[in-house]
Parts: structure tokens; C-alpha cells; sequence
């Protein structure tokens, strides 16, 4: 039987129940969304399920709400069954005060510079990581540049002309 | 606010499929040909250049092009490209230089012997290029002393041959003591280099 | 005095071993990340690797930018095929915004970033060579990567960061000029590439220097989220052309090869059979363009007045065309809210674009999901144990561009 967006949904409301919400399709690839406690958890039945299969972890990254007090920052998760050849998006939402997220390099090496990448830009911190420091960005850098409020361009610049971009 | 525009007007007519260096100034006699000491040094070391190619991105891939065989920067005396910065002459930069390779690069230029050069390749070694960003360096003369720029995204391996050009005449006009003048330590001095 | 950048950690006085900095300046052009290793003699102990040295912010500047301005940022990610990273993107663009190409532009696209992957693969397999100390194959495949260069040329007009294509198709029509340098390029290549593998494959010296080396195993390297000719060396036989068919790949024909131990020997025997494959890909293709015929061969972009531009000519004359490219650059389009992940085969392996969009011009968010980045986290694994000289073989044959790395 073909693995389905329905059934894979099925599979999950049955084992987490009320913790997993969120559920949409868009473009064909069923997101979900969980509280960061259970982060590992659901990863774990992913992977470890007979019938799912989830064992290839395509990508961890981050992004900034800063509208969602309370869960300004997520971490989204896209993995893949490379046998049956579905693909499915895991979002994980936390605060920007405490922004801690329990790591996945245990069950995915691959998950170890991600998430550095990610506590890079975004300053998630991801707990049990083995090497959690900057892996982009200089090392005294003291802010996380991927946020909203942060501005793209290095303000501490004095030769720009400003005539020449239209502000003068 | 215009800035004044300048084209190559410079024509150097081909004389039978050959194009012949000029000869520096002098008087020659029967076995002999006595000119100026700093004329005969620039054109040894303008046509023997050994560059060092510090090639981070994009345009090092150009670079490898132009060291290829059919825009083949050889024939210009620089055949023995080098890594080792103590036994380079040009520092060709090419490529983003970020923040983080801001030290790396004056690390590598501060362990070149005088006389040294400096070619920035590209738009981001020139100036930043596209990155206005929090982490691109923008243009290389923030940490070290550039001779040429080579604009471009990448330069095309002519332009880059032309800036390899520009350099030999820097090369071959340049005064033989001016890496001791007051002004060369002044240069130094602003970038913070002893 | 200047400073060094370089903090010894402590204790580095009475260790064993010695620290040997692998650094961000490498004597072959592989791009700048740096290895500190620490050797007993000539093995390696351990690793740490360090990489950064050319982040270019390219996921913020991605938040400024219209949607057709981030094909050159794209470009500029695996620049030694960058066809195939604009492609994805349009790709991507499309997904999101729900355009469908003819399969005119479909098959033209395929010629076009299989030219790429020639030319990544060329430069890999020939900077192999580089580090085991043959220099002549470098110099003779460069001649037919200009080749390359210049069907881009015809094109688009750029060598290198070829910024190929738009949103719905390609910017021109191929010219006569473009097929005719295909043609040559068909004819000539086979031979350059037997000529080029002869040297290499059943070479004595090479063999003995890259088999053995930098081996990884099918379940370490799927942990370690490798994709591409790297993981179809270690054994597995996945390749996105084939699995998620898109750019109409299911009408081609074509082999995957697989490797069997994942060393750097397997890695060059895959990228090279690879090649071939690519060849023969490129030859279908060109038949099918030849094969349209008519108001049909014209066609080179898809019908989407909302996002293409529409030609000069009618928006002087016409009033819709006027509107159409007055929304188009000042960004007024309608850009659907919603998010979408869309990933290809790049010559390094599975490329992904993850783009959120709010519906405004820019990007909430867009992040690239780059094959360097993840394989590259392996790189202790893979020479823990072996000698000096095989750890520069493993780097060479992973192929690392730093512009992937780091992004």
C-alpha cells in the first residue's frame, strides 16, 4: 500500500494525539507542527517506524516570527523516506527567550553542522549538541544576524556615498 | 555629478604577425648597451612575475581558465604560479573576501618581500561587489595596499590579463627605491603594517 | 607584530601529536576552508574543520530581493555549474507560482544543465588528477569547458555566473549559432573524454593513490545526509533525475551509476561514467528540439504574461503587455502566500531551495539547503587514520566548492 499524506497523518495522530497540530499540505508535502518537548520523539518514531521510514534528514532551519510572541522562532525539519519517496515538513516553535531545542545529532549526524547553522543565524540553542558554537559567522560576533530586527548591510561603514544609493 | 569617462586610446600598430618590446632608452655601442639601472630591473622583473593566486571563489574558477591554454597567462612570464607568499611577487586576490578572511589575507601579504603587488580581481575584492553585507569585506583596500583593481563578475580572462598588464607597467616604471620613501611607510603605516 | 588568528589550546605543549593547519589558503584552488589536524607522524588523529571564511549572508540578502534578482545569487552558490542552481530555482518559482513550461523549454533546460554537470564533473575529476600530480589532463579538459562557456555565451552572454533563464523559460530563443557550437561540441567531446579517461582509470599510480582512501560505508553516509555522486559511490542508487523526475527527465533514457566501496576511486569512477551518461542525455535532448518543428520551435518561454516579461516591442504598443511588465518590476504581482520546498540534482548532489513567502515581492524566507554543507561534516570520519597525502585525495575527490559550503 503507497504511503500517503492521509495515512502518515493517521499513523501520527494515533501514536501523539493531541500534542501534534498543525497539520497542512501545501504543495503536496504534509507539515505538522509540536511542542519542542517531544521534538526527539517524534523523530524517533519516524525513523524507527516499520511502515514510515523516515530515515533521511534532508535539512534543519530556522526562521524568525517576530509576530508569534512566544514562539517567534522555529525550527523546521524536512525529512525523507528515500524508499517510498515521500517527503515530510517537522516545525518545532519556541521562544526567543528560552530558545531551547533538545538536539538530533543523535539519531542524525547530519543534524550536527545544521544546527550549528541554525544556532548561528538564529541563536536557537540546541541542547546536547557536541560542539554547539558559530560556524558562519566570525566567532565574536554577538549578535544572531538572521533575525528580523537585524539589518543586512554592516553599519559601521563611513565610505558609502550616500548620492550615489539615492539617499543624499 | 558626472565622473570623467576614459577610454584606451594607447594603439600599438602589429608589424608582421609580431609584436617587438620596445628597447629602454640608451646608447649601444659594438657589444654593449648602457642604460639606466631601474630600466633594466623593471623590465627583467616586469615580464617575470611570479603570482600568487589567492583565489576564494567565482573568480579563481576564471583564474583557471585564464591559466588554461587558450587565454594562457604563461606567455606573460608568469608560468610559475606559486603558494609559498615568500616567493611571490603579485598577490592576486580573487574572489569574496569575508570578514573572517580579512587576517588570512593580510597574514599572506605581510609574509610577501618587497617588492610586492597586489592585483584585486573582481568586483567583491575591488569593492564588495554584490555583498553589501554583515560579512563581506568591502574590497580588499580595507586591510592591504591594492595597485590594480580588475572589475568584473567575474572579469572575463582578457580583463584579467589586462589587469596582469597594467602591473607589468607599474612593474617596469617603477622607481627602485621607492619601496624606502617616506611615502611608501606612510601607505604602510595607514593600514597598520610596520 | 601581528596577530595570529590562530589560539593553541592548551596542553599543546606536551601533547604527541602535532597540529598541523590544513588552511583557509590552499596551494590547489579548492576554495577556502580550513582542517586543523592533528598527526602522529603522517596519520591523521583527529579533525576539526572550519568553515565561514566566505559566508556572502546570501539567506539575508535573499530578503531583500525580488524573486527574479535571486537567480544571481543562485549563480554564485556552485559556480562551477551554475546553470544548474538557476535552473533549480526557477524551478522553484514555479512550484510556487504554479507555471507550467512547454516541453520545449523542458528539454532545452535538460541540455543546459547537463552541459553543467559536465563541466562540475570536469573540474573535479581533473583537480583529482591535479593532486595526484598529473597536470596535463587539467589543461586539456579546460579546452572543452571553454566550449561549454561559450554555448552559455550564446545564450544568456555571460562565461561563468551565467544568471540562465527566467521564470517560466529562457530569456532568447537558442540561436543557430548556439546548436551549431552543440553540434561541435557532440562530435569532439566523446573522444577528448575516452583520450582523458585513459590517463586516469587503469593508471597504476592513481589507483594506488586513491583506492582505499576516504572510504564510507552506504548507512554511515546516508546518516550523514550525503547525496549525490558521492553517495552513488558508497552504493546507493539514488538520483534525484530519476526518483522526483522534474523538467520532464522521465522522457530521457539514462543509467545511474553506482559505486560499490565509496572511495575517492569509486568517487572519480562515477563522476566519470557520470559524464558519459550526461553525454548521452544531451543527444536525446538536442533530437527532441530538432524534432519541433514550426510556430512550435519558437517557443521559449512558458505563456505567463504575470511573471515574464513581456517583449519590448508590445509593451510600446499594447496596453496589457504595458500593465503586465509595469506589475513585473515594480513587484506588484500576485505572489502566493505559502511555503515550498523544491530541491534538484546538482552536480554535488541534492540542492534544495526552501522558500517562504508572504506574498510580497521578497521572500519571508528562503534558505538553501546546499550538499557541500551536509557531506562535508563527514570529512573527519572519512580520513581518520589514513596519512596526510590521502586527506588532500579525499578533500579533491569530495568536491568541495566553498561558495556551496558556505553560503
Amino acid at each position: 500500500m503507497a504511503l500517503t499524506n492521509e495515512h502518515i497523518k493517521q499513523r501520527l495522530i494515533e501514536k501523539f494525539g493531541e500534542q501534534i497540530s498543525g497539520f497542512e499540505e501545501p504543495y503536496g508535502m504534509l507539515t505538522f507542527e509540536a511542542p519542542k518537548e517531544i521534538n526527539l520523539k517524534v523523530l524517533n518514531f519516524l525513523y524507527d517506524d516499520a511502515e514510515l521510514k523516515f530515515r533521511f534528514l534532508t535539512d534543519i532551519t530556522g526562521v524568525h516570527y517576530p509576530d508569534k510572541t512566544g514562539n517567534e522562532l522555529a525550527v523546521v525539519y524536512h525529512l525523507h523516506n528515500l524508499e517510498d519517496n515521500v517527503r515530510i515538513r517537522f516545525k518545532v516553535f519556541t521562544g526567543v527567550s528560552t530558545p531551547d531545542v533538545y538536539t538530533a545529532t543523535g539519531l542524525f549526524s547530519a543534524a550536527n553542522w545544521m544546527e550549528r547553522e541554525t544556532y548561528d543565524f538564529f541563536g536557537i540553542n540546541f541542547v546536547g549538541h557536541p560542539n554547539l558554537k558559530r560556524i558562519l559567522n566570525v566567532d565574536e560576533m554577538d549578535y544572531f544576524p538572521l533575525r528580523k530586527e537585524f539589518p543586512l548591510e554592516d553599519q559601521t561603514r563611513i565610505d558609502k556615498d550616500d548620492e550615489m544609493f539615492g539617499r543624499g | 555629478m558626472s565622473r570623467p569617462v576614459s577610454y584606451n586610446l594607447i594603439q600599438k600598430p602589429l608589424v608582421d604577425d609580431i609584436s617587438m618590446a620596445e628597447m629602454p632608452e640608451g646608447h649601444q655601442g659594438e657589444g654593449f648597451f648602457a642604460t639606466s639601472l631601474d630600466k633594466v630591473i623593471g623590465l627583467a622583473r616586469k615580464n617575470s612575475i611570479w603570482p600568487l593566486p589567492f583565489a576564494t571563489s567565482c573568480c579563481g574558477i576564471e583564474f583557471m581558465a585564464t591559466m588554461g591554454s587558450h587565454y594562457d597567462l604563461a606567455r606573460f612570464g608568469s608560468e610559475r604560479v606559486g603558494f609559498s607568499p615568500r616567493q611571490c611577487d603579485l598577490l592576486m586576490v580573487m574572489g569574496t573576501i569575508a570578514k573572517k578572511m580579512g587576517p588570512v589575507v593580510k597574514q599572506v601579504y605581510l609574509q610577501m618581500a618587497e617588492p610586492r603587488w597586489v592585483l584585486a580581481v573582481g568586483a567583491c575584492a575591488s569593492s564588495g561587489g554584490i555583498f553589501d553585507t554583515y560579512s563581506v569585506l568591502q574590497g580588499i583596500d580595507q586591510v592591504i595596499p591594492v595597485d590594480v583593481y580588475v572589475p568584473g563578475c567575474p572579469p572575463r580572462p582578457e580583463a584579467i590579463i589586462d589587469g596582469v598588464i597594467r602591473i607589468q607597467d607599474l612593474v617596469g616604471k617603477e622607481n627602485l627605491r621607492r619601496r624606502n620613501t617616506d611615502q611608501y611607510k606612510a601607505l604602510l603605516e595607514s593600514y597598520g603594517i610596520q | 607584530m601581528s596577530e595570529h588568528h590562530i589560539k593553541l589550546p592548551e596542553g599543546s605543549i606536551e601533547k604527541t601529536t602535532t597540529t598541523l593547519n590544513l588552511g583557509p589558503t590552499h596551494p590547489a584552488t579548492h576554495g577556502v576552508m580550513q582542517n586543523i589536524l592533528e598527526l602522529d607522524g603522517e596519520r591523521i588523529v583527529s579533525t576539526e574543520q572550519t568553515i565561514g571564511y566566505i559566508h556572502r549572508a546570501f539567506e539575508k540578502l535573499a530578503e531583500r530581493r525580488p524573486l527574479a534578482q535571486i537567480t544571481t545569487l543562485t549563480d554564485r552558490l556552485n559556480y562551477c555549474s551554475s546553470p544548474l542552481n538557476n535552473m533549480g530555482w526557477h524551478m522553484t518559482c514555479e512550484k510556487l507560482l504554479g507555471v507550467k513550461t512547454p516541453k520545449r523549454v523542458d528539454y532545452l533546460r535538460v541540455i543546459i544543465m547537463e552541459l553543467a554537470r559536465i563541466a562540475d564533473h570536469l573540474i573535479c575529476n581533473s583537480i583529482v588528477g591535479v593532486d595526484a600530480g598529473a597536470y596535463t589532463g587539467f589543461l586539456y579538459v579546460m579546452q572543452y569547458r571553454e566550449l561549454i562557456y561559450e554555448i552559455y555565451e550564446e545564450v544568456c552572454g555571460a562565461r561563468l555566473t551565467t544568471n540562465i533563464g527566467r521564470i517560466g523559460g529562457f530569456e532568447r530563443n537558442f540561436n543557430d549559432i548556439a546548436f551549431q557550437k552543440l553540434e561541435k561540441f557532440l562530435k569532439e567531446y566523446p573522444a577528448v573524454l575516452k583520450e582523458f579517461e585513459n590517463l586516469f582509470q587503469r593508471n597504476r599510480i592513481f589507483m594506488e593513490r586513491t583506492m582505499g582512501t576516504g572510504a564510507i560505508s552506504a548507512e554511515r553516509a546516508l546518516n550523514y545526509g550525503f547525496t549525490g555522486p558521492n553517495l552513488r559511490a558508497a552504493g546507493v542508487d539514488y538520483d534525484l533525475r530519476a526518483h522526483s523526475p522534474y523538467s520532464s527527465y522521465e522522457d530521457f533514457q539514462f543509467n545511474i551509476p553506482v559505486g560499490t566501496t565509496g572511495d575517492n576511486y569509486d568517487r572519480w569512477l562515477v563522476r566519470n561514467q557520470e559524464m558519459w551518461q550526461s553525454l548521452s542525455i544531451i543527444e536525446q535532448a538536442y533530437q527532441k528540439v530538432q524534432e519541433f518543428k514550426g510556430a512550435e520551435a519558437e517557443v521559449y518561454h512558458a505563456d505567463v504574461p504575470e511573471y515574464y516579461l513581456p517583449p519590448k516591442a508590445d509593451v510600446y504598443t499594447k496596453m496589457e503587455a504595458l500593465i503586465w511588465h509595469f506589475k513585473i518590476i515594480m513587484g506588484e504581482t500576485e505572489i502566493p502566500a505559502g511555503e515550498v520546498y523544491h530541491s534538484i540534482e546538482a552536480a554535488n548532489g541534492e540542492l534544495g531551495f526552501y522558500l517562504i513567502s508572504d506574498g510580497g515581492r521578497s521572500p519571508y524566507r528562503l534558505h538553501f539547503r546546499r550538499p557541500c554543507f551536509v557531506y562535508y561534516q563527514a570529512f573527519e570520519e572519512l580520513i581518520k587514520g589514513s596519512m596526510l597525502s590521502d586527506a588532500i585525495m579525499t578533500m579533491s575527490s569530495l568536491n568541495l566548492i566553498a561558495g556551496e559550503l558556505d553560503a
